[in-house]
């Protein structure tokens, strides 16, 4: 692995930072699509410490409830990788069907739903088996997924065919359709389950869907001033679990947008860095940290305040991002 | 005359294929779907079946003979692209109850154009239809005429002709090919930004070539861009073997920015490249082309449209193909819309602001409500990358920017459409 000889500095200098400041800081995961690494950040500096080699196309990733997995959508090598967090090393892959985009981890911690963008399916993957428990065919070009914190429904997105596509985790069924604006991308429930967020790239909106009823209830509208309808692009989406914020990336307007979920109103737009893709809270939620397709770097914007603190250049187009919270980080 | 004319074409597709096709129908999804009650607005389920037959028109034509061996035209474009898109149509059709199948008529060439005319006139007769048209310009403009057209609703999905989005307009007839002018304003929006002022204009000589120069000529003075030598080339030169001494001389001049060479069918314009008296950038037909679609589009989610298309027509993906996949995904997407298959409340519901379609090139596409031309960003390519795309940045409008490209409502001739 080219990064060894600077994992193993890197881990020597996190270690003596521990022992010192007993892990004060997360760690964050970043996927870089155009280089096939992933990019650790460490919170507290806000620098990479470690770059790691993995999968062809890495994507979307996410980390076990345990904390001692990270799972990887290679979308090129059509593989979900798994590696182990306590020493960085791919421990082995789940069949996922081809061209993995995304993936969202129910609350079992067991089964992970797959959207394979290219063949219009999504696989249901058992991660301790690691057999495919179901295929189920959805519209053209799944892309978001999102698993309801009660575990009941599975939620795809299809960019082509504008649905979110709800299934019944039981049953590993379809079993409603909401049709949506343009090009769907993510899916986000809320912390009670009662609302489903929807971002539509093209169409410019997210709609914020009734889980009882699967209707659309409010359209989200963006209006950055100076910057032409066209380049506001929801795509990436994070809910605070106080029920108070959203926080929505708006794509090539470079901007992240601020909702107040009281009054559903934008309260304010963050300008960072270059095609704003995904977004993480911490765990402690008062930091935000946004890929940035194409200037290739990683923003944290302060909660709080609202503003943009530190970029942070990581490899080319970082795509995805997951947090590690500083008590399961590595000894 | 050789007619080939099937419905629900068949398709090159491996067994397994179509088995997985079938039963991603399966009986389950419906009553699984059916079980949930409260059916509403935008919460879709399968319901009262809607069965959309879309006709699929096309004048093959004989190309001419060109100089390189490498430039062919794949004899399927155009249809492969309106199969991708019944394909998708059909994916979405599957949860709202819609299903859709392609009928073709594909017309070989050298037959009178009088009997393609009967043949298609006898097929529209049948009430109103979805059509998606493939024909030059002249017989376009007899079809789009017929009494038996004027209650379907066509898309051009070949002709970029500049006349057929002004004064040839016809308010049956929508346009998803760019026209000549979309593409000559993007590669002259291209030049002021890279401030390539000055341009060598060469004009081939065939009818396209013609009509190529003219819209270029057009759209270097509406962005200010003298031309400083415009000239035709020349018919016999055989450009294999003496392009390193024929150019130069003909490129002979003191001073330019770029050569702009109209020559639609590539007979001669790959040969200036590198051969020019300065060494300035070749545009146009060669060097850097204004498309409507290229293999070479990977952005905006683009790469995902590829490798579908790559999988169905083991080939890459044309502008031609483009258009007949943008026009069919058009019906698609204003039929899952409006729930409805009538030509009337199609096109009214095409024609709104409400209807946007994305459609893999960055902004949504939508259509002019003045002159029915798909609005669309137009990209400027080489034969391995993007190298821009248009609008280009900095070129405003006070409505969208993609209507700095070709004809605006405010100098359109075209008369037929009520806007």
């Amino acid at each position: 692995m080219k990064t060894s000889t600077a994992y193993h500095c890197a881990a020597a200098f996190c270690l003596s930072i521990l022992s010192v400041n007993q892990a004060s800081a997360h760690w964050l995961y970043v996927s870089n699509e155009k280089d096939d690494t992933i990019s650790i950040i460490d919170s507290e500096t806000n620098e990479v410490i470690n770059t790691l080699d993995v999968g062809e196309r890495p994507r979307g990733v996410t980390i076990s409830h345990d904390f001692t997995h990270l799972y990887i959508c290679a979308s090129d090598s059509d593989t979900v990788q798994v590696m182990r967090i306590a020493d960085n090393r791919i421990v082995f892959e789940l069949p996922s069907g081809e061209d993995p985009e995304q993936f969202a981890l129910h609350p079992d911690n067991k089964h992970l739903y797959i959207a394979n963008e290219d063949d219009a399916i999504a696989t249901v993957v058992n991660i301790e088996t690691r057999q495919v428990v179901a295929q189920i065919d959805v519209g053209v070009e799944p892309e978001g997924m999102a698993v309801s914190h009660d575990g009941r429904y599975a939620i795809v997105t299809s960019e082509t065919s504008n649905m979110a596509h709800w299934i019944d985790t039981e049953r590993q069924e379809i079993v409603a359709n909401t049709l949506v604006d343009q090009r769907p991308r993510d899916a986000e429930f809320t912390l009670d389950d009662s609302e489903l967020w929807v971002s539509s790239e093209i169409g410019g909106t997210v709609s914020i869907i009734d889980t009882e009823s699967k209707e659309i209830k409010h359209t989200l509208n963006f209006e950055i001033p100076g910057i032409s309808k066209d380049r506001i692009q929801p795509v990436g989406m994070e809910l605070t679990t106080d029920g108070k914020l959203a926080f929505i990336a708006l794509g090539p307007s470079n901007h992240v947008a601020v909702v107040d979920r009281s009054t559903l109103e934008v309260i304010e737009y963050v300008l960072v860095g270059r095609r704003v893709w995904h977004m993480v809270l911490t765990p402690e939620e008062d930091k935000l940290y946004t890929t940035n397709g194409v200037s290739g770097d990683v923003t944290v914007v302060d909660v709080a305040s609202l503003k943009a603190e530190k970029t942070i250049k990581v490899g080319r187009y970082p795509w995805g991002v997951a947090v590690l919270p500083k008590e399961h980080i590595p000894q | 005359m050789k007619v080939e004319h099937s419905t629900n074409i068949g398709r090159k597709e491996p067994a397994g294929a179509i088995a997985q096709r079938m039963g991603s129908w399966s009986l389950g999804q419906w009553i699984a779907g059916a079980a949930v009650l409260l059916l509403g607005s935008t919460n879709v389920l399968a319901q009262g079946a809607l069965h959309v037959n879309i006709l699929y028109v096309e004048q093959r034509i004989e190309r001419p003979p060109v100089l390189s061996n490498l430039i062919s035209w794949p004899e399927d474009a155009g249809l492969q692209g309106a199969s991708l898109a019944i394909d998708d149509n059909n994916t979405t059709g599957k949860f709202l109850g819609q299903n859709y199948a392609l009928e073709s008529i594909v017309l070989e060439p050298g037959h009178l154009e009088n009997e393609a005319l009967e043949q298609i006139r006898q097929t529209l007769g049948a009430g109103p239809r979805l059509v998606v048209l493939n024909l030059p310009v002249e017989l376009l403009k007899q079809v789009a005429a017929l009494d038996e057209a004027q209650d379907d609703l066509l898309f051009n999905a070949q002709a970029p002709e500049n006349t057929l989005r002004n004064a040839d307009c016809s308010a049956n007839l929508l346009h998803t090919v760019p026209s000549r002018g979309m593409l000559s304003d993007a590669l002259a929006q291209f030049f002021t930004y890279r401030r390539w002022r000055e341009v060598f204009l060469i004009e081939g000589n065939r009818d396209g070539d013609r009509a190529m120069a003219t819209s270029v000529r057009r759209s270097l003075q509406k962005f200010g861009l003298p031309i400083v030598e415009d000239k035709m080339w020349i018919e016999d030169a055989d450009m294999r073997r003496n392009a390193s001494r024929e150019v130069p001389v003909f490129t002979q001049a003191r001073k330019y920015d770029v050569v702009l060479v109209a020559d639609e069918d590539r007979d001669f314009s790959e040969f200036i490249l590198y051969n020019t008296w300065l060494p300035r950038p070749v545009a146009g037909s060669a060097g850097l082309t204004p498309v409507g679609w290229s293999a070479v589009i990977e952005q905006w989610g683009a790469a995902q449209l590829q490798s579908r298309f790559g999988k169905l027509a083991m080939r890459d993906m044309t502008s031609r193909d483009y258009a007949n996949w943008a026009a069919i995904r058009t019906i698609g997407e204003a039929v899952t819309r409006t729930e409805s298959d009538d030509t009337q409340v199609l096109r009214d519901y095409i024609l709104s602001s409400d209807f946007e379609l994305a459609g893999f090139k960055g902004a949504p596409l939508s259509f002019r409500g003045w002159n029915g031309q798909l609005r669309q960003s137009i990209q400027l390519v080489h034969a391995h990358a993007v190298v821009a795309s248009a609008p280009v940045e900095g070129f405003l409008h006070p409505v969208t920017e993609l209507d700095t490209l070709g004809t605006d409502q405010a100098e359109t001739l075209c008369e037929a459409f009520d806007f």
